[in-house]
């Protein structure tokens, strides 16, 4: 007589884990939906797609009117002055406070000498100033100095620099602590000054990177700054949000589609740009 | 007084799992002496050097260099004493894209004012100077050449021109010919010897070929497993001295050129029983 | 030792013709830009200047702290919490859908289709979105949403496309072989190989669509752009000082929080 075989249950062991997360989801998922006011009805509520509607509509065709192409290329010129004012200006905010913050370009760390501590509260000075910099969005800087200074592009570069200086210089100083750190470590020890250190010793190796980095956020500021002439700063973007406010779809296409080009012909430059420095 | 050591130890990382690298170290040294340092790989020899290149800070004893002590000194003036001692480094640390000229003119960073410095690195202030430093070392014609473009022996010889170009009251070298072949390392060597002799500054080199250490330098000491074995003029070290210090390398001493080791004092018929080694090459 | 000759002083130059020129394009470019913003930087350093600065600064503090608007700023937190979440969520879900037709699997023709679409949905500024869909659908945080939905499904789905491209085809491919139909067959086959770079990819964005919640309230989209937008525009700067104060909070959390996980993850054995 054969044995029989026990009978046992079967379980899956991730079976229980599995509906943990499941009932998680679930309970995390409905209120997320309450608190976004998650409303797929509102799309087609009558008024909404009357506006919407009216709107979308006159997409097609474009205003390609001679004045309005002519007020749209002074907002790209503007954009595009507006970009490479603010990465400059994010540049040389952002270059000391690189050289401070890395450690391969420390002289109180050799040993450790004299000065370890003002040195370490000098870095961690730095390392909150960046961060301020660029943990407050840019379109809030913008809309601070907006306030501040009055409408205009101004405010935009202002706020491109200062927001992209907090993360030109917290990229920076990590490429100038990676890589081959010696030759500056060397020269420091020979009794070189610090910015001596950085140029013979550590700019030759990363010169490449760190040029690359600065024009894809080059690159980025020429986005962001069509995103802040919606808060007052000038630009591609003030003329789309005037444009928007008064429902006008055709100078919004048009719009949309120069801020489209712009777009392609930034990220080009950028390509080109960082292949003939290499 | 040019250096001195006393009781010195060096542990490497924290707390009671570091590695010792130097234990109960105790030279000194005047004013125009040249050393040379020898062991076994691991001995000890470049954490020796990189102290006394105020690089590291010793876990245990007293530094004095060129009479002061450096980790007392004041950020100032520890920059003034760096720049008065020159550090030869086994593997150069040069960035590859760099040109000669330029590698060997920032041996003078820690001297000129900065602006000179800053112009040197569009046009170097000084032309001259470096060529020279190089010619001696037979690499005149390479002196616009990027370092990358270099052999390990050239690198080498890039590394101490910068020293020699430095001009320093302290000589330190951490195994400067090790890329080279004999002739070269000769060359090198005599060079590193003339400079300290012709301005009477210290030099300090380890060397890993026997035959060269004891050729050019009249006080050897030996180093194994962080502690010193024997701080000796080089005509006492005998055949004896260094297999104590070798002996755990199975009898075989290390040399430039990697032929059998003659010394002075072997007039052994059967040559000893010294055999050929050839210690892995660093390029 | 003799001077340098004339031939080593002309090869001693430190920089080539090119890179000369480059570098003197690039200070006339960015000299024009200053020209044609006619910004006039030293402005802002005269005393005047420097003295209106501080009083616009100063009436930033003390911040409002009181308990009711505290609370409104804890609700505003998790309503840009929740846009970020649930528009990464639904582009998760579109930007999957929108990759197998980006990845090539329904022929070359809606291949290029569909990148130039996704192209297009993540070219278009995320602030721009908002304020296209707070004509939609209304002020609030679903106009939100949506945005981020809408925008992060052109990152992500392109990306996906991408993973779906390099997957091994050979696990699906053995599964249509032994009978299965093909949704199946991929459900089973080429999803495993891809969703832990999607969930990758996914928590990434939800990082980026935090810091981007944050500000869309400015056109009307909710969270606590709306409230600093509203507070700033009836000059109460304290309560506005409170909530840039909580915005730089939830981004630094948010950096401090990735971080971890990704040590988490580096670290072997797990």
């Amino acid at each position: 007589m054969p044995d029989k075989l026990p009978r046992e249950r079967l379980r899956d062991p991730d079976a229980r884990m599995r509906a943990t997360w499941a009932l998680f989801a679930v309970v995390v998922l409905w209120p997320l939906l309450l608190v976004a006011q998650f409303r797929p009805a509102d799309l087609f509520d009558a008024r909404n797609l009357a506006v919407m509607g009216g709107f979308a509509g006159q997409f097609f065709p474009p205003n390609l009117s001679g004045d309005f192409l002519a007020l749209a290329l002074k907002g790209t010129i503007e954009t595009l002055a507006m970009a490479t004012a603010g990465t400059a200006l994010a540049v040389l905010l952002a270059a000391p406070l690189g050289l401070v913050l890395a450690h391969s370009l420390s002289i109180s760390r050799i040993g450790p000498g004299p000065g370890r501590g003002a040195g370490e509260a000098l870095r961690a000075l730095a390392r909150f100033a960046l961060l301020l910099m660029r943990g407050i969005p840019e379109i809030v800087w913008a809309l601070l100095l907006v306030r501040a200074f009055g409408l205009g592009p101004a405010s935009g570069v202002l706020a491109i620099a200062f927001t992209y200086a907090g993360m030109l210089g917290k990229v920076y100083s990590e490429i100038l602590e990676s890589g081959d750190t010696r030759p500056a470590r060397l020269l420091l020890e020979s009794g070189s000054g610090r910015l001596m250190a950085f140029f013979y010793g550590l700019l030759p190796g990363a010169a490449q990177e760190l040029t690359s980095y600065t024009v894809y956020r080059w690159e980025c500021a020429v986005r962001a700054s069509v995103i802040m002439g919606f808060v007052g700063a000038g630009g591609l973007g003030q003329l789309m949000d005037q444009s928007m406010k008064m429902l006008n779809g055709g100078e919004v296409s048009t719009l949309l589609i120069i801020f489209l080009l712009l777009v392609l012909l930034a990220d080009a430059l950028s390509v080109a740009l960082r292949k003939s420095l290499s | 007084m040019s250096f001195e050591l006393d009781r010195i130890g060096l542990v490497h990382g924290q707390g009671g799992q570091g590695q010792r690298a130097l234990r109960a170290v105790s030279i000194s040294a005047a004013r125009g002496e040249r050393l040379a340092i020898i062991g076994p790989s691991g001995a000890g020899k470049t954490s020796l050097l990189r102290i006394l290149a105020t690089s590291i800070r010793p876990t245990e004893g007293r530094v004095a260099v060129l009479g002061c002590n450096p980790w007392q000194l004041p950020g100032g003036e520890l920059k003034r004493l760096r720049s008065r001692i020159g550090a030869i480094h086994q593997a150069p640390p040069i960035p590859p894209r760099q040109r000669a000229i330029t590698a060997v003119i920032a041996g003078r960073l820690g001297q000129w004012p900065w602006w000179k410095s800053a112009l040197s690195l569009i046009y170097p202030a000084d032309i001259a100077g470096p060529r020279d430093q190089l010619a001696r070392l037979d690499l005149a014609d390479r002196l616009f050449d990027r370092c990358d473009r270099l052999s390990g022996g050239q690198l080498q010889r890039v590394g101490v021109a910068r020293v020699l170009y430095q001009r320093p009251d302290l000589l330190l070298a951490d195994e400067p010919v090790s890329a080279m072949d004999p002739a070269l390392a000769d060359l090198t060597v005599n060079q590193l010897h003339s400079e300290a002799a012709s301005r009477g500054v210290t030099l300090v080199a380890s060397l890993h070929a026997v035959d060269v250490a004891l050729r050019w330098f009249p006080r050897v000491i030996g180093l194994r497993a962080g502690e010193i074995v024997f701080d000796l003029p080089a005509v006492k070290v005998s055949d004896g001295v260094l297999r104590d210090l070798y002996a755990s390398e199975t009898g075989m001493l290390p040399t430039q050129d990697n032929q059998p080791f003659a010394s002075a004092s072997d007039d052994s018929a059967d040559g000893g029983g010294l055999k050929i080694v050839a210690p892995p090459r660093v390029i | 030792m003799n001077a340098a000759t004339l031939a080593e002083r002309r090869s001693a130059l430190g920089f080539c013709l090119y890179c000369w020129l480059t570098a003197l394009l690039l200070a006339v470019v960015v000299w024009a830009s200053f020209a044609y913003l006619s910004l006039d930087l030293s402005r802002l350093f005269t005393a005047e200047s420097g003295r209106s600065m501080i009083q616009f600064i100063v009436r930033f503090f003390p911040p409002e702290l009181s308990a009711e608007f505290l609370r409104r700023i804890a609700w505003g937190t998790l309503e840009t919490l929740a846009i970020s979440a649930l528009g990464t969520l639904l582009a998760a879900g579109a930007g999957l859908i929108l990759a197998l037709p980006a990845s090539g699997r329904m022929g070359l023709a809606p291949r290029a289709a569909t990148r130039f679409f996704l192209n297009f949905l993540r070219s278009v500024p995320e602030l721009v979105w908002a304020a296209l869909m707070v004509l939609a659908a209304g002020l609030g945080p679903f106009a939100g949403t949506l945005a981020l939905a809408v925008h992060t499904s052109g990152v992500l789905g392109r990306l996906i496309a991408e993973s779906l491209e390099n997957a091994p085809p050979e696990p699906a491919r053995a599964l249509a072989e032994s009978g299965a139909p093909p949704s199946l067959a991929f459900v089973y086959g080429t999803l495993p190989a891809i969703t832990p770079q999607i969930l990758a990819y996914s928590l990434y964005r939800w990082e980026m669509n935090i810091r981007m919640a944050a500000v869309l309230g400015f056109v009307g989209a909710g969270g606590l752009g709306q409230m600093l937008y509203y507070e700033l525009s009836l000059l109460h700067e304290p309560q506005a000082c409170s909530v840039i104060v909580a915005m730089l909070f939830l981004v630094v959390l948010v950096d401090a929080f990735s971080a971890w996980v990704r040590r988490r993850q580096m670290r072997p054995g797990g």
